[in-house]
């Protein structure tokens, strides 16, 4: 498979791959940072986390839209106020959400699920009457189009590095928010014992609030984080959620460690298959290796030994 | 003993009146189009039926009902395919005797896993065996693990996912997104006639009814009363010494035959399958019927389908916008204020008043309480 090569194609070739998997990485790990927040730390099934990163595509979609009508001069870094703005809208709306709903059904999981499901249907619709049923996609800052030569034969796109510099951030971010703060300190507090935490005098309804506000938030981000590299419909969000959740329980659902470690190890195996099969073959095979593994071990890659 | 009576009573009651409503009523008032479009409604009906003993009495959520209910349909679509696609009919393919998709996709000879459907008994036979066979390794996988809940939820959705990728990417062999389409006849006799259409009604009404007593006989037995008590306390049934994981294997391969069955009349009675009926989008609606119906209800199930899916017909052919909030709203309406759906309102507001009418002495006032128990997750 590999003959018919040169040295220097080969070299240039697993470059290129790497590149592609590391590119897949990221979009994996933003997905699910959010998801490995609301379900791994809080245990909700947030079947609409999908349209929470939507919901970031389209402000980033109104904000470019805003900058190029409005202040063009500044549109190089319009890219910037899009994406707080992405987490400030996606934060507030979970928060909402978590407190019409998600908080009376937190005995329920199960009926989340369901729950969380309607809303998505909501939000698409919502999504569709407003935007269209058409996909959208935002233009590029000038800086960020093109690539960087690193060779004659490699070339390795600047949006794709943008999106990895940010995944990089965002996941500094959290593990500072989760491991740094205090706020991550009463979260890991509630999740490992709530009935404790409440008597320490934590407030466990805001911690759940908040939480699962900043988890919406940071699929805003990572929604607008991908509309520089693709474009935004009502319903691609559908598209990510099982990846999403596969990723986070196959990570260890608690552990954002294992997060990390699951997102790489499934996009790099896409990556690599897709260059030898089809892409859907590829997509098979990886989300049964997945599953299989899943089956032998439930509790996923990392397990946080907590005392029940 | 005379409350176990009345409870059957209530229940032979309420199966009548499902039996005259399916059997009398809708096929004196709907034309011949309508009432195939109730028999295609009546086909998710079995996947809510296995739902309702999967879901709602063992407490165990599959997101992947969709899955049997496909192969279900795959297994007797493949076999119409292939009577479709005899030599004579498929003359001017560069390879005759091959279904029309496989000559489209450069495929050359039948592939060996089409082979056996040229039988129609193998057939009928692999539509229930397939499924349920499927569903076996996944139960004996995921239970005997004590894998449940939540994660039970996901893997099943992501074989859902899984199935369908892997049927639209594999065109050659599974007609891809456009499923396998233009079937003809069973046996020589033509299935696309408004006298096949009625006919195939009448089996499908009838195949239900008899799904529907055999869900119930399941629910009654012993074992339908463990599966909900391993729904409650599961540690306490293991702790009895019962196999907790053998219970859920069994009940998931049963919703899995039953949601199989469907998918086969499905075929039958609308003329063809894809795998958009596979997909995580119509096993989570499959699931929404269930839970209109009422959980732990069988016959509730049967009138969540019909409910749901008359409304769809109803809004999406005026107002198609309306509909998809319309079915998120009732998602959300039936988790947080109707948990019990249809069967809860009519135990709390109906049941009530003919109980009141036709007090029958010492037993009156809980009708079909056996059947839904309190829910506790």
């Amino acid at each position: 498979m590999l003959m018919g090569y040169s040295f220097a194609d080969l070299g240039s070739i697993f470059a290129m791959q790497a590149f592609a998997g590391l590119s897949l990485f990221s979009v994996f790990l933003l997905m699910a940072l959010g998801l490995a927040i609301i379900f791994g730390q809080m245990g909700v099934i947030n079947m609409a986390h999908g349209e929470f990163m939507i919901l970031g595509a389209y402000v980033t979609y109104l904000c470019s839209g805003f900058f190029s009508a409005f202040l063009p001069g500044l549109y190089a870094i319009y890219f910037l106020v899009a994406m707080v703005l992405a987490f400030v809208v996606a934060g507030a709306l979970g928060m909402a959400v978590e407190w019409l709903m998600i908080r009376h059904l937190y005995r329920r999981p199960l009926d989340t699920l369901l729950a969380t499901w309607g809303l998505s249907l909501v939000l698409q619709q919502a999504y569709r009457s407003i935007f269209g049923a058409r996909e959208v996609g935002v233009e590029l800052p000038e800086w960020m189009m093109g690539s960087t030569h690193l060779s004659e034969t490699i070339d390795i796109p600047i949006n794709g590095l943008f999106v990895m510099a940010l995944t990089v951030l965002i996941t500094a971010c959290v593990f500072a928010m989760m491991f740094r703060s205090s706020w991550g300190k009463k979260v890991r507090a509630v999740v490992q014992n709530r009935t404790m935490a409440g008597a320490v005098g934590i407030d466990t309804e805001r911690v759940d609030r908040y939480t699962f506000g900043i988890g919406c938030g940071i699929a805003g981000v990572a929604g607008s984080a991908f509309t520089m590299i693709g474009s935004t419909g009502p319903t691609s969000g559908q598209l990510y959620i099982v990846d999403t959740f596969l990723v986070v329980v196959f990570g260890g659902a608690q552990s954002l460690l294992g997060t990390i470690a699951s997102a790489f190890s499934i996009s790099q195996a896409q990556s690599t298959m897709e260059f030898f099969l089809s892409g859907s073959m590829a997509k098979v095979l990886v989300l049964l290796g997945v599953v299989g593994i899943l089956m032998l071990r439930p509790q996923g890659l990392f397990v946080i030994k907590v005392r029940r | 003993m005379s409350k176990t009576l009345f409870a059957s009573r209530g229940n032979l009651v309420g199966l009548l009146l499902l039996a005259v409503l399916l059997l009398v009523v809708f096929p004196l008032v709907f034309d011949i189009f309508r009432l195939n479009l109730v028999g295609k409604y009546l086909t998710y009906a079995f996947v809510a039926l296995g739902l309702v003993l999967c879901w709602g009495n063992a407490g165990i959520l599959s997101l992947g009902q969709g899955v049997f209910f496909g192969l279900g349909g795959y297994c007797m679509a493949m076999f119409l395919k292939l009577e479709a696609s005899s030599p004579e009919n498929t003359k001017i393919q560069s390879t005759p005797g091959i279904p029309d998709f496989m000559d489209w996709n450069q495929v050359t000879a039948l592939p060996w896993f089409w082979e056996p459907f040229h039988s129609l008994s193998f057939s009928l036979v692999a539509v229930v065996v397939v499924p349920a066979l499927f569903a076996f390794v996944i139960g004996l996988a995921m239970f005997k693990r004590r894998v449940g809940g939540v994660y039970f939820a996901i893997i099943t959705q992501a074989i859902a996912a899984i199935l369908t990728i892997l049927i639209v990417g594999q065109q050659g062999y599974t007609g891809g997104i456009n499923g396998i389409t233009d079937l003809r006849t069973l046996k020589g006799w033509d299935i696309r006639t408004d006298h096949a259409k009625l006919i195939l009604y009448f089996i499908n009404g009838g195949l239900l009814l008899g799904a529907l007593l055999l869900a119930q006989f399941v629910q009654q037995t012993k074992l339908g009363r463990l599966l909900v008590a391993m729904r409650d306390k599961e540690d306490r049934v293991r702790f009895s010494g019962y196999d907790v994981s053998s219970f859920r294997i069994f009940v998931f391969c049963f919703a899995a035959g039953l949601a199989a069955i469907g998918g086969a009349m499905f075929t039958l009675q609308v003329g063809f399958m894809s795998s958009s009926f596979i997909g995580i989008v119509p096993s989570i609606e499959m699931v929404i019927y269930c839970a209109v119906g009422g959980r732990s209800s069988l016959i509730g199930a049967v009138y969540g389908t019909l409910l749901i899916n008359f409304g769809r017909s109803l809004l999406s052919e005026s107002f198609p916008q309306l509909w998809q909030f319309a079915m998120g709203g009732l998602f959300i309406a039936i988790v947080m204020v109707f948990p019990d759906g249809l069967a809860g309102l009519y135990q709390t507001y109906a049941a009530p008043l003919i109980a009141r009418r036709f007090r029958s002495g010492r037993g009156g006032g809980r009708i079909a309480a056996a059947s839904t128990g309190s829910r506790v997750h």
